[in-house]
């Protein structure tokens, strides 16, 4: 079992990188789809 | 909504037999013992960083030949991706190193050229962030997509072309080298949870930047009214 902290150590680190970065594109999704209703809605709102 | 679900249960059962294969199926290394697993991920993750990199390249050549702008939309999703598992490869790969080493880090051929591609995909994005107009920022990242994909072939390279602390090849390598016919099984299936994986990212990541050149249409469309 020499190691295994090294071993857990990779694999934990390697999940919070693609946690990380699919985190960071469902937030910039969620800004740009809210920025875009809000858009589509000033526009409705002016015609 | 309910099929991106299932895709992302799917690949989150495949990444999970692949750690498992890692763990359970694959023999211990009678040299390394338990700390040679990482090459499970670290291989992976490798070979899939490059496949991210090798299709941000051909949706480059296709934007400076065609001009359209899912191509630009492609080029960034796939380099972004690509970046996130080479920082999974340069995180993991010292992790291995000091057990085995002794070292965290060494500046050889293959160390040095893999940190030099992370570098140019970083400048890749932080250069579109300097150029607002999209047709002029989506063209001279094009370009330099193109440019910083030449590092790509020297990462493949540079531990069959020169002397490196990092092991020799274990596919397409010299005489002699490889591994045991299980590990190699693991191996690909593992390669094939990342393609996955990077599959389901590089989807999202599309998504986005469609949605973000909608919204810069009509920011420019309201602009001119």
């Amino acid at each position: 079992m020499k190691n295994i902290d090294s071993l857990f150590a990779a694999y934990m680190a390697a999940w919070a990188i693609f946690f990380v970065f699919y985190l960071t594109v469902a937030l910039r999704t969620a800004a740009i789809r809210r920025d875009l209703d809000r858009l589509k809605n000033s526009v409705a709102r002016g015609k | 909504m309910m099929k991106n679900v299932l895709a992302a249960v799917a690949v989150f059962l495949l990444l999970g037999a692949a750690a498992y294969a890692s763990f359970f199926i694959a023999p211990t290394d009678a040299k390394q013992g338990l700390i040679y697993r990482i090459l499970f991920l670290h291989v992976a993750s490798a070979w899939t960083g490059l496949t991210a990199f090798f299709i941000c390249f051909i949706a480059n050549l296709l934007y400076v030949w065609r001009r359209q702008p899912r191509w630009d939309w492609l080029g960034v999703s796939a380099a972004e991706v690509g970046l996130a598992f080479t920082t999974v490869v340069l995180v993991t790969g010292p992790i291995w190193a000091h057990p085995v080493w002794g070292i965290w880090w060494t500046w050889s051929p293959r160390l040095t050229s893999t940190f030099v591609l992370w570098l140019l995909y970083v400048v890749y994005l932080m250069l579109r962030t300097l150029v607002e107009e999209p047709d002029r920022r989506a063209l001279f990242s094009a370009l330099f997509g193109i440019f910083a994909f030449i590092d790509v072939p020297l990462v493949f390279g540079s531990i069959r072309w020169w002397r490196d602390q990092h092991p020799q090849p274990v596919v397409m390598g010299e005489p002699g080298s490889g591994m045991d016919p299980i590990m190699y099984k693991v191996l690909f299936f593992s390669w094939f949870a990342m393609l996955a994986l990077m599959t389901l990212l590089l989807r999202q990541r599309y998504k986005l930047e469609a949605m973000r050149s909608d919204l810069e249409t009509m920011q420019h469309e309201l602009e001119e009214a």
